[in-house]
């Protein structure tokens, strides 16, 4: 029972685990990208038809990485090629990807896929109580925490990561320094669509194999919450992850066993914890400088 | 405070030298045919005052910017430098005025990022660590930038220079920013890059700090150099003729001496203090003067020493902490914010016109409504009158020859002249009792600098007291009734115009001024 | 390498036509995805755009649909002009419901003639409140507006859940989570014409949403408040130069934006469910946000930018109805013009180049850079 229980949590917490890395990677180059719930959705559509059409939930994987991939590239001309403004870009980002993806998905409205199916690691798997829980979960889940693990060690140990924070922190020193501003921004931008396509994929492939519109329910939302929780940092992805998602499987328990609190405040805590953090943050200039990207949703004119 | 200069044959080919380097942005010429050249070994000062086209020039060496017209010599071959890495590649280190530093991140990996790739993070901090002892620069690789102390964090862009082992550092400023000992380190740290072979351009304005390093100085005036030559051996005297130039001399007075018995104080400022509000601000220090009605009073000196700092305090921007520091004919407008004291009639002109004086994307009635809504004249219950506000605009384009394109343009169509025309007519035809200005001319032709200034000396006729800020000694001299200097946040005494030379006020913009008693 | 100069002036052709063209490449790239993806373009323009307009109740429908976006936006535009950036105004209406609700609910005994402006007030003040929040954190401690507010969209509208869910459930509502009906003072009727009778479901709030838009665009334009916002927006410092202070400018309007979601939280309740539930808003808070937009923040823009994407909304309905597309198609459309608006607007203020660069250019890291030396 409990099993079940952690299991769910762990899955619900994968999609929010993918899009919350690549927002992270678009943030910390000093980019706000409002319109990852556009671009779930898009994944989403893109795994759905494709894996319909082909039988192949993989290759439903993949284009799916390359929609989000896609819808991310046009935020990217407009925000940094022609310097609109984030959060109207986003917003518009996000408006356009739920619309495009009802239109391709509505053919496949009431169909079903065969998803993803779980791969056990072998020795690991027979573990006791982790073995169900952590090894047996499907290649996507796997790939989401290796994605993680990734981010992790390319923002603090590889230059290319370096160079990343350095345009996030900074962007006139960055480019004083001969750096190429948007260059860098723009892979982020795209790595950030990349993520959440695959963060969308999730849904019809795993957790519930249909294609519904607007099925992604505020996760894309949730995961721009997800990236500020962690304070910008992968490490913390994880547990705010696990949190968010886990909320509503929280109050289930609590509802079961009969916890004072009403549900609707439990749920509203990731949310309060949030602007907690955000204020804590901000409060103290040298944590603030430490932690968010000094330069985060700052159009940078200056050069071109 | 001599330096031993290292012999250097005359045949050695200079590290870098420009030759007829010109950059234009737009109309304005930042760099007008500059020509010289920096020889190996040579620590070579680059004078002049704000706009003069020092920045201009070094981001042109260090491939920020690319030149219209013109040549550099690397070495003696011709190069053309294309951009801020192939410049570290070839040898030119450059610390900025205000750093290019990344707050959030370590000193190694700050560091790490100006080097070419490669390079592993633990042996950087080894190599950190050498080249720290080898020129006593104290750099702790593991701190991170946002915990240091301003003049630590200079080390740490000397130091990132240094590690890529440049023929030519440049530095931007440095010493504004640091204490007289941290000063003496920068130098020692310099001297021995200098003895190494090495060559320094050194952008600064403090004679002292030029005598006692520098071998040789290029001075740039409205984006000429007007003089490259040895500095060795000269007196500071010397070298604020050097600074101030030899035209200066030739200013004529164009008001008559000692017209002016005492006239009684407009406005009387009394120990005006203002800590540091950021690692760059200057602090204002002890300031007392007054402003006397008919009288126009010219506070010279260079950007960078409190002008912004006094403005800001003059405008009301910012407000003294007590009060009694700046009284308006016997009323204590200290605690007024800017509205309040254009009601008490101060009339304020900023420096920058764009984005502070004016707003660029507003109609010039708009801006005009800027300093007039408080006034009661364009407003009546809140809502204004767009008919009164034309009608001003119209009256300041009218009376101040302002060219337009149009009835109402936005302030971004207007020229620079032009626009100054319009902003210090703004305040002149309110005929406020005092006047503060702030370079008043600066970036403007010729002829709006004639209108400008005419129409100040036309305000101080009415009776009414003018406070001028400017950096261009010619208009000071040109002008002011009386001068005082500011430098590094302090007041020199007020002294009549007729009887102080040219030579005394550069000597004071320096900061020679046996006045002064203990060092800051 | 795409490099942009500001542009000297904006002349008022180029800001006029560049929403015009915008709308048109809209409808022509809307009907290319259209025509790709297998349905007929022409067939889904006329029942997105035409067919709703087909009868006078339609037309007036299209206003009452238009109604909490102009109220909305119209605030919004205040806000985004002083460069504050209010994301949280689904969460606002929320607020403004329950508290206009809270009024109409527990106070019923307020004369008839009151109970509308008590409402209202109740309303304003519960979307001021939480406007408030992001406000102080901004001014006090710096913390960015937009996540605050969006955060706390997500806290309004589990609170309203747990009010409709829990102790404010109409005991005779069959366990259905609805308050209980307000009483007729508390509603908004239909506006009733004498000889012609209502059209539609036109009710006085779109009255009232169209005054408001219109006494917005005369404080925007008119006054010292629309003068300092602006002035604020576009160079703060020249703002404290003026006299006006930062901290205030930022309150003032996230309070002024607050209270118009709120009004419009309330106006949506009292007009056309009668109760309340746990869904008030629709996404309105975030469609309003590009009304704001495809109005360039001007007031008056408001109501023709709301009537535009009201059309799209209807338009949809019809889709989904006529041709089976799915609901969310409006967005298509939404977003397809802000995008090509905010790339207008770039085109009105700079002048774009596209350099290419030459291909020894790019192997050896070149940046071209233009400032100010």
């Amino acid at each position: 029972m409990m099993d079940a229980l952690i299991l769910t949590v762990i899955l619900t917490s994968i999609p929010l685990i993918l899009a919350a890395t690549g927002e992270l990677i678009a943030e910390r180059s000093g980019v706000l990208n409002l319109g990852v719930e556009g671009m779930m959705l898009m994944g989403a559509v893109a795994a759905f038809a494709i894996t319909s059409l082909s039988g192949n939930p993989y290759l439903g994987v993949m284009a799916a990485a390359a929609a989000g991939a896609m819808t991310a590239a046009i935020f990217a001309v407009f925000t940094l090629g022609l310097a609109t403004n984030q959060v109207a870009t986003g917003l518009a980002l996000t408006i356009f990807g739920t619309g495009l993806s009802g239109l391709v998905g509505a053919p496949f409205v009431g169909g079903t896929v065969d998803g993803l199916q779980a791969v056990s690691i072998p020795v690991l798997s027979d573990l006791p109580v982790l073995g169900g829980l952590l090894f047996q979960l499907d290649l996507l889940a796997y790939g989401a925490f290796v994605m993680l693990a990734l981010v992790a060690w390319f923002l603090n140990k590889s230059r290319a990561g370096l160079i990343l924070r350095a345009v996030g922190n900074n962007h006139d020193s960055a480019h004083a320094l001969g750096y190429s501003v948007l260059r860098v921004r723009c892979a982020a931008v795209i790595f950030g669509g990349l993520m959440a396509g695959l963060a969308g994929a999730y849904l019809p492939l795993v957790l519930t194999p249909h294609w519904s519109e607007g099925m992604t329910a505020g996760r894309g939302w949730i995961a721009l919450a997800l990236v500020v929780f962690a304070s910008w940092m992968p490490s913390r992805i994880l547990i705010g992850a696990l949190l968010f998602g886990g909320i509503t499987i929280i109050q289930l328990v609590g509802q079961a066993r009969g916890w004072e609190m009403p549900s609707q405040f439990l749920s509203m805590l990731p949310y309060l914890a949030t602007i907690a953090v955000l204020v804590l943050i901000s409060r103290d200039r040298n944590f603030a400088l430490m932690r968010a990207p000094a330069h985060l949703g700052r159009i940078f004119i200056g050069t071109r | 405070m001599t330096h031993a200069h290292s012999a250097i044959s005359a045949e050695t080919a200079p590290v870098l030298e420009a030759v007829g380097i010109t950059k234009s942005f737009g109309d304005f010429r930042a760099n007008d045919a500059v020509s010289f050249a920096i020889k190996p070994g040579e620590i070579h000062a680059l004078l002049g005052e704000n706009g003069a086209g020092k920045s201009t020039f070094v981001k042109l060496v260090y491939g920020l910017l690319q030149p219209d017209a013109g040549q550099f010599f690397w070495h003696g071959k011709p190069l053309t430098i294309s951009g801020p890495q192939q410049a570290r590649h070839l040898g030119i280190g450059m610390v900025f005025q205000h750093f290019s530093l990344f707050e959030s991140l370590s000193v190694a990996e700050n560091i790490q990022l100006a080097l070419p790739a490669g390079e592993v993070l633990t042996s950087l901090s080894a190599r950190i660590r050498d080249m720290s002892d080898a020129y006593g620069l104290a750099v702790d690789p593991d701190a991170y930038v946002y915990d240091l102390s301003v003049g630590q964090q200079q080390r740490v862009e000397v130091m990132r220079c240094l590690l890529q082992n440049p023929s030519l550092l440049i530095m931007d400023e440095p010493t504004s920013v640091l204490t007289p000992q941290e000063t003496n380190q920068l130098f020692a740290v310099l001297r021995r890059f200098a003895d190494k072979g090495m060559a320094v351009l050194f952008i600064s304005h403090k004679l002292d700090e030029i005598r006692a390093l520098t071998s040789r100085a290029t001075v740039l005036r409205r984006g000429r150099n007007v003089g490259t030559m040895d500095t060795k051996g000269k007196s500071n005297r010397q070298l604020a003729e050097l600074m101030v130039g030899s035209e200066v001399a030739d200013i004529n007075r164009h008001k008559e001496p000692g017209k002016l018995a005492d006239t009684p104080p407009v406005c009387r400022i009394t120990k005006l203090q203002r800590p540091k509000s950021t690692a760059f601000a200057v602090a204002l220090d002890d300031i007392s003067f007054s402003a006397n009605a008919g009288e126009i009073l010219a506070i010279a000196g260079i950007s960078g020493n409190g002008q912004d700092e006094l403005m800001a305090a003059l405008s009301g921007e910012w407000q003294p902490p007590t009060g009694d520091v700046i009284v308006l004919e016997g009323k204590d407008i200290s605690h007024f914010d800017p509205a309040a004291r254009r009601r008490a009639g101060v009339g304020v002109v900023p420096e920058e016109r764009n984005g502070h004086a004016a707003v660029p994307s507003m109609r010039l009635s708009d801006n005009a409504l800027l300093t007039h809504h408080s006034l009661g004249q364009t407003v009546r219950h809140g809502v204004i009158d767009h008919a009164a506000t034309k009608a001003i605009a119209a009256q300041i384009i009218q009376a101040f020859d302002v060219r337009v394109p149009n009835d109402d343009p936005m302030a971004a169509a207007l020229s620079g002249g032009n626009l100054q025309k319009f902003v210090v007519g703004r305040e002149i035809l309110k005929s406020p009792r005092l006047l503060v200005v702030a370079q008043p001319t600066w970036g403007v032709d010729v002829g709006a600098a004639v209108s400008i200034r005419t129409a100040m000396l036309d305000l101080a006729a009415n009776g009414s007291a003018v406070i001028m800020i400017s950096q261009d000694l010619e208009e000071v001299f040109a002008i002011a009734d009386k001068i005082a200097v500011l430098h590094d946040g302090r007041l020199s005494d007020v002294m009549p115009a007729d009887q102080v030379t040219a030579e005394q006020i550069g000597l004071l913009m320096g900061g020679d001024d046996a006045r002064r008693g203990a060092s800051r | 390498m795409i490099s942009m100069t500001p542009r000297k002036d904006i002349s008022m052709q180029r800001t006029v036509l560049t929403p015009v063209f915008s709308v048109l490449l809209t409808l022509c790239v809307g009907a290319g995805i259209f025509a790709v993806l297998g349905y007929d373009p022409s067939a889904a323009l006329y029942q997105f755009f035409v067919a709703p307009l087909s009868r006078p109740d339609q037309v007036a429908d299209l206003f009452v649909k238009a109604c909490p976006l102009i109220i909305i936006a119209t605030g919004l535009a205040f806000c985004y002009r002083a460069n504050v950036w209010n994301i949280g105004a689904e969460g606002q209406i929320v607020m403004g419901a329950v508290c206009a609700g809270g009024v109409a609910l527990f106070f019923p005994a307020i004369p008839d003639l009151l109970m509308m402006p008590a409402m209202i007030i109740a309303a304003m003040a519960g979307g001021m409140a939480l406007a408030f929040i992001p406000g102080i954190l901004k001014t006090r401690f710096n913390t960015n507006e937009i996540l605050v507010s969006l955060m706390l969209t997500y806290v309004a509208a589990l609170f309203i859940d747990w009010l409709v869910r829990g102790p404010w459930r109409d005991p005779e509502s069959f366990g259905f989570p609805l308050t209980k009906s307000y009483g007729d003072a508390a509603l908004i009727q239909r506006v009733e014409l004498p000889g012609i009778g209502t059209i539609g479901q036109l009710h006085w709030g779109v009255v009232a949403a169209l005054l408001l838009a219109v006494a917005a665009y005369f404080v925007m334009s008119k006054t010292v408040f629309g003068f300092q916002v602006k002035v604020m927006g576009d160079a703060p410092r020249a703002g404290r130069f003026s006299g006006f202070n930062p901290a205030r400018t930022t309150l003032g309007v996230l309070c002024l934006s607050g209270a118009c979601a709120g009004v419009a939280g309330m106006v949506e309740v009292s007009a056309n469910m009668g109760q309340l539930q746990p869904e008030v808003s629709f996404g309105y808070g975030f469609t309003a946000i590009i009304v704001a937009f495809l109005a360039r923040l001007n007031p008056l823009g408001v109501i023709m930018a709301g009537l535009v994407v009201a059309l799209a909304e209807l338009g949809g309905d019809r889709a989904q109805m006529a041709l089976g597309m799915p609901k969310v198609v409006t967005g298509l459309f939404t977003g397809i013009l802000l995008f090509l608006l905010l790339a207008g607007e770039t085109f009105n203020r700079y002048h774009v180049q596209i350099n290419w660069p030459r291909f020894d250019q790019l192997k050896s890291g070149q940046l071209k850079s233009d400032e100010e030396g």
